[in-house]
């Protein structure tokens, strides 16, 4: 036997290397890759490999400084100007917006909505990569130390990213949408149809759990649900490119809001925090239901004497059997649109808030009246 | 072009010194995690493994290039969190060995022969690859066969331009 061992040395060192190996992956993969503690290999090469990268990315985003801000100065007088000038136009359409989501609060409020809000954010530079075509993954120049944990949501101005998967002391490495471990819950917009974002092995970005007789279309935003605890309710996450049909799902492939294999700059959401709309910010006896009376489409405005249409709800109630609400709302200068609707309760279909609430609010020409 | 050799005896061995034998592989994972932030594309290749081939054909010993396998993928594992430690250890291991063992038996001085055997050696390091995520790992994974061979192509190609720097830092033994 010593002899046959000396005799293929080498292939008995393989086969010796690859059985450690394969059962150092058995205990892994049997304990599960989350629930190990951090391996020190894989701290020992972090800690050798990001320093490097930190430092040349930010001698190089030094240098691009420079050029760009003390010498390549050509063109910014007129950038300037037509900076000045989007400025004014955003001003603009702050107001109207500025109306729009005051009144959003308000119907959030009386429906007892409760929302999560980003309440601090930690910006932070991508410096490197996993360096594998099968794992998309990008490390940060923040970790621990800075305030970074496990699992904190990590967006661009554009949209959704990814989520922190490890934490070192001076980096941190995130799990990007599209690889194919992870997932991310969301929903269509227009569809409101929920959904799970995954990546595929070819690094592009899916949605799966869709039935294939849901109509979803090429151009469909696609944002978070919130419901996963790490990302807040309604950020993009990319917008619907191709879909095909398969025996039971759609496959549909989406394109991701932030450009993932150009990320330079991230901010990492450090503090999110469940924001209930407390009722009394609200008029008193104000409901959701005379809100909506108020922005959904109406009768024709006509001249009727209040004693007319009173009447004419006795009528309605008679005719539908049913209790019509009393749509006259408390605060009538608190809903820009309230003048123009006329003081006539007329049986209004139950609204669906979450879904018919948007578009209404995204597509509202009352709110537009109000300029 | 003459590619393989009538005997053992024939075929020369190199060594690197501690520094460049260190630095090599080194600078071979930095690259592959550091370049792709700037070039995502550059993602098909794979330094580490043509380091590894390199390493194992040069110095024509199996088990230095199967512990140099190993350690090179172990690294590059430790790299990717989201999969655990081995997968890339233990297809670069055997890479190793394979690469050394041939190195033994084949001229891979020429341009021709460095592109065969990188292109064999990366079709055979996906292979494994893949058998082990799918096979212990349990995780799906496609193979895709248009693109694992134009990517065997693409790393072949660089070999040779690779190889050939990298033959100033080898020395006789």
């Amino acid at each position: 036997m010593e002899n046959l061992l000396t005799r293929h040395r080498s292939l008995s060192v393989l086969a010796a290397v690859l059985f450690l190996q394969i059962f150092g992956l058995a205990v892994q993969v049997k304990r599960g890759n989350d629930a190990g503690q951090t391996r020190l290999i894989r701290i020992w090469s972090v800690a050798a490999i990001t320093p490097v990268e930190r430092a040349i990315v930010h001698v190089q985003g030094g240098l691009y400084g420079v050029w760009h801000n003390y010498l390549y100065l050509r063109g910014v007088r007129q950038e300037n100007r037509d900076l000045k000038l989007e400025i004014e136009r955003l001003r603009l359409e702050q107001v109207r917006l500025n109306q729009d989501a005051s009144q959003a609060r308000r119907l959030q409020a009386l429906l007892g909505f409760k929302e999560q809000s980003i309440i601090q954010t930690l910006p932070a530079q991508v410096v490197g990569s996993s360096g594998s075509e099968q794992s998309r993954s990008v490390y940060l120049d923040k970790g621990e130390n800075d305030g970074l944990k496990k699992d904190m949501a990590v967006i661009t101005a554009d949209g959704v990213v990814g989520k922190i998967l490890q934490v070192y002391p001076h980096t941190a490495q995130v799990l990007l949408i599209n690889d194919q471990t992870s997932g991310l819950g969301a929903i269509v917009e227009r569809l409101r149809q929920q959904c799970i974002v995954k990546g595929s092995p070819a690094g592009e970005t899916m949605l799966e759990n869709i039935m294939a007789d849901e109509d979803v279309q090429p151009g469909d935003s696609v944002i978070t649900t919130g419901g996963d605890g790490i990302f807040p309710k309604g950020l993009p996450v990319g917008q619907v490119v191709k879909v095909s049909h398969s025996d039971l799902f759609l496959r549909i492939h989406m394109r991701p809001a932030a450009d993932l294999s150009r990320l330079e700059e991230v901010l990492v959401i450090t503090k999110l925090q469940e924001v209930a709309f407390p009722a009394g910010e609200v008029a008193g006896s104000q409901r959701a239901v005379d809100i909506l009376a108020a922005r959904l489409p109406g009768v024709p405005v006509k001249d009727v004497p209040m004693k007319d249409a009173k009447d004419g709800k006795q009528d309605a109630k008679e005719k539908t059997g049913t209790h019509t609400p009393e749509t006259k709302p408390a605060n009538p200068a608190a809903l820009p649109n309230a003048s123009a609707k006329p003081q006539v309760d007329v049986p209004l279909p139950t609204p669906k808030p979450p879904k018919n609430l948007k578009p209404a609010a995204a597509s509202d020409p009352a709110g537009e009246r109000t300029q | 072009m003459r590619i393989s050799q009538t005997s053992p005896e024939q075929v020369e061995v190199y060594r690197f010194n501690w520094l460049a034998a260190m630095l090599i592989p080194a600078l071979a994972i930095f690259f592959q995690a550091f370049l792709p932030k700037f070039l995502p594309r550059l993602l098909i290749f794979d330094l580490p493994l043509l380091v590894t081939i390199y390493m194992g054909v040069t110095r024509r010993n199996p088990v230095s290039g199967l512990f140099t396998g190993c350690v090179i993928g172990l690294i590059q594992d430790s790299l990717t969190p989201n999969f655990p430690l081995g997968v890339f250890g233990i297809a670069k291991t055997v890479v190793g060995f394979g690469a050394s063992s041939l190195g033994v038996k084949l001229d891979v001085e020429n341009a021709a022969s460095r592109f065969l055997v990188t292109y064999g050696f990366y079709l055979l390091h996906q292979f494994l690859y893949f058998s082990v995520q799918r096979g212990l790992v349990g995780q799906a994974m496609d193979w895709a066969w248009g693109h694992q061979l134009l990517a065997g192509l693409a790393n072949a190609g660089l070999s040779v331009v690779l190889f050939a720097a990298l033959d100033r830092f080898k020395r006789r033994n």
